[in-house]
């Protein structure tokens, strides 16, 4: 699952993850019927508008061993709200097949970690990095210390502990916009512990939350950059981010 | 004194007011920061926290899914033990009561615990209508009534207010309360509750009715409990002749031993404390000893609404801790007075809806007053799972406007991404459509992220939400499912290796 905002925003991030895939050796396929996890619409109280999503999301990833997806956002979304989507619908049919996708929903780095066993991606990105955990991931996947593990066996990367990191970077989904002097205020703090690290260059695990932070760190001309955690662990010293997928963001 | 926060703007209006309030977001981070760290410290230590926590929910689990029973039973106690019982379906009933029984004693003052109930109740408001004066004896509650303000967190109700403030506050108000502030009052929190004590001491000592609320309710033994950090309840419990306590039907708890997980998760939860400095529990009236005439007022006013909802009714748990509101950093920016309520946080984001109902502008607001960071359920000493309430009464609130004849612009929206989203073909041809605005855009801003990607600058309309201080990155020419269908499928993105 590459998600709706990585499809149609931030394409380098869903290659930089077939890249690290089949480097690890998986098989992966994208099933073109995939659109969206349907989180906007759930989290902004839409229910009978997700049905049909959940029901497209379902129906695209039926069959497949594990779905894997670079956003802790969109998998608790799968693993936790579309049950509630189901049940909201009345359709027995659809609650059985969720039951069935739910549990074979991994983040990234869960699926690196817990499923292919790989803490050493053999990835190599010599640059002075600092990592956002976002907040579905930290809390409703409890993905824990996987993603610092893994960016530990980066060679050449310089890890910069991020002031206040588990703090939620403001962006949260349609609150950016409904509430967005609240959302600026919250990101504008956290790109401030963004810049007081020096770091080149901010990771995290989700890019609508990068899109945020990024958004703000790049109005203020900070030189900081925003990469999604993928796009790292599928850099190598023969092709570094940009040669493995082909061409500048 | 105190007013209500009848007529507030909707929150993101009265969050737009409260984050231009430099001194305020100052106040905030402080002390929201310094509460943290100091709960975080207390939690450490404690090896069972998570079982606690789990006890803690399933004894008020237990009391609310047979709440009726438990409350007969309260009263049977109450009643056996010397108190008076009296039933208040609403505010005005409860104000009522309580203003009929100060009457009755012919008082013209009471003095009050500190009591999230009575503020909901708006009391002192009542009470002063009758010419009757209602005194705060908790220190934050004092500053906030002097001041002529609103509480603003459930704990710490001036937490908003620093001490250079509280001493200005002083000094001019409290004159008129009785007795004037020394005049060379500083900003040393020795000297300022130095002062409070001297003006409260009168009132303990000369007030013939007392007022409180209660953290619980023990109906198994017909026991109050009230649980404080400054000793001032102890004094509004124990001196007056006469004490009339307000408490909301959910602070009912079956047993006497079942105390045990909800004390010791408050104390940690709430100051940091490992335990709190003061824990008064009484049954009925004691012949000889305390107060000789005891009133207990059950309110409901909108809990029974409350527990009807079967996601949200897990919030009628909440002990009023206040630690959601410390660890929420959307509270943390904005204060408690955004919320338009004396709940507010995201406890106070799901609590007004759901006692309240749905269908006010105000109130509808509230539950999008969050980013679902999760921090608030992480810390709950009860596990009320308040990002999974606030989306539900999302869903309540989009509900009551399915039937609206002009539907809003966002419910357009929703539905227009239902439908591209429902087939991916539909959705491909939109990301074709966005990869040539973003060819334009690069044209017109000019603009490029670190990397060297292409951005917008401020846009207008309803983009400007965005734009006003987030640069946008141009929609890219090609969609990841293009660029699938046209190599990556082939396994040939090339360079990666296998």
């Amino acid at each position: 699952m590459v998600t709706c905002v990585n499809d149609a925003m931030f394409p380098e991030t869903g290659k930089a993850v077939v890249a690290l895939l089949r480097r690890l050796g998986v098989d992966v396929e994208f099933p073109a019927a995939q659109t969206c996890c349907a989180q906007p619409m759930v989290n902004t109280g839409y229910l009978d508008e997700a049905v049909p999503v959940v029901r497209t999301f379902v129906d695209a990833f039926a069959g497949f061993d594990a779905i894997v997806t670079p956003s802790g956002s969109c998998a608790g979304s799968a693993r936790h709200q579309h049950g509630i989507v189901a049940r909201r619908s009345g359709d027995a049919g659809l609650a059985v097949a969720v039951a069935e996708t739910s549990p074979k929903v991994y983040e990234l780095t869960e699926f690196l970690v817990d499923v292919l066993g790989v803490v050493d991606v053999g990835a190599y990105f010599p640059h002075r990095v600092t990592y956002h955990p976002t907040c579905h991931s930290l809390r409703m996947l409890g993905v824990g210390d996987r993603p610092s593990r893994l960016l530990a066996a980066v060679r050449g990367l310089r890890m910069v502990d991020l002031p206040s990191a588990e703090e939620c970077c403001g962006f949260g989904g349609t609150f950016a916009l409904k509430n967005a002097d609240t959302s600026i205020a919250m990101g504008a703090d956290k790109a401030r512990h963004v810049r007081s690290t020096g770091a080149e260059v901010m990771v995290a695990g989700d890019n609508s939350c990068l899109m945020h932070v990024g958004g703000i760190l790049s109005r203020q001309r900070s030189g900081v950059r925003v990469m999604h955690l993928a796009e790292i662990l599928a850099s190598t010293e023969d092709a570094p981010f940009g040669a493995v997928v082909g061409g500048a963001r | 004194m105190t007013g209500t926060f009848v007529g507030m703007p909707a929150f993101p209006v009265a969050a737009r007011a409260a984050l231009g309030d430099t001194q305020l977001r100052h106040n905030l981070a402080h002390a929201t920061g310094v509460i943290r760290a100091k709960r975080a410290a207390v939690v450490g230590e404690v090896d069972n926290w998570e079982d606690l926590r789990l006890a803690g929910a399933a004894v008020k689990e237990r009391a609310l899914l047979d709440l009726a029973t438990h409350l007969e039973e309260l009263e049977r106690t109450l009643v056996a033990g010397g108190a008076a019982v009296h039933w208040a379906r609403d505010a005005a009933e409860a104000n009522a009561i309580v203003v009929g029984i100060a009457q009755g004693h012919g008082v013209d003052e009471v003095v009050k615990v500190k009591s999230m109930v009575t503020q909901e109740i708006d009391l002192n408001g009542a009470l002063a209508a009758a010419g009757i004066a209602a005194w705060e004896t908790d220190l934050a509650e004092l500053i906030v009534q002097l001041g002529g303000d609103l509480p603003s967190h459930i704990l710490v109700p001036a937490i908003h207010r620093n001490r250079a403030e509280v001493r200005e506050i002083f000094l001019r108000e409290m004159a008129g309360a009785g007795r004037p502030a020394p005049a060379d009052l500083t900003d040393e929190p020795a000297m300022l509750a130095a002062a409070a004590r001297a003006q409260l001491r009168e009132k303990f000592l000369r007030a013939k009715v007392g007022v409180s609320g209660a953290n619980f309710a023990v109906s198994e033994t017909g026991t109050l409990v009230v649980v404080e950090s400054e000793g001032n309840g102890r004094m509004c419990l124990t001196l007056p002749e006469v004490l009339i306590s307000v408490v909301g039907i959910e602070k009912v708890v079956p047993t006497w031993a079942e105390l045990d997980p909800l004390l010791r998760l408050l104390p940690r939860s709430s100051t940091g404390e490992r335990m709190n400095p003061y824990t008064s529990t009484w049954s009925g009236v004691t012949p000889g000893d305390g107060p000789q005439e005891v009133h207990v007022v059950l309110l409901d006013n909108g809990r029974t609404r409350a527990l009807a909802d079967q996601v949200g009714r897990q919030a009628l748990r909440c002990i009023r801790c206040s630690a959601c509101l410390n660890v929420c950093p959307v509270y943390e920016r904005t204060g408690g007075h955004a919320y338009g309520s004396v709940y507010p946080g995201p406890i106070g984001a799901i609590l007004n809806p759901l006692m309240q109902g749905t269908g006010d502008k105000q109130v509808d607001s509230l539950p999008y007053a969050s980013s679902l960071c999760g921090a608030c359920f992480e810390v709950c000493p009860v596990r009320i799972d308040i990002p999974e309430v606030l989306v539900h009464l999302r869903s309540k609130v989009v509900d009551a406007h399915r039937t609206d004849t002009v539907p809003s612009a966002e419910a357009v929206a929703m539905k227009g991404a239902a439908w591209a989203f429902s087939d991916a073909r539909r959705l491909g041809r939109a990301e074709r459509a966005s990869g040539v605005a973003g060819r334009v855009m690069k044209r017109m801003f000019g603009v490029s992220l670190p990397g060297g990607r292409s951005a917008s600058g401020k846009l207008p309309g309803p983009g400007g939400a965005w734009t006003s201080a987030r640069d946008l990155p141009a929609p890219p020419a090609e969609s990841f499912r293009a660029w699938w269908q046209r190599v990556g499928r082939l396994g040939r993105q090339g360079g990666g290796g296998s």
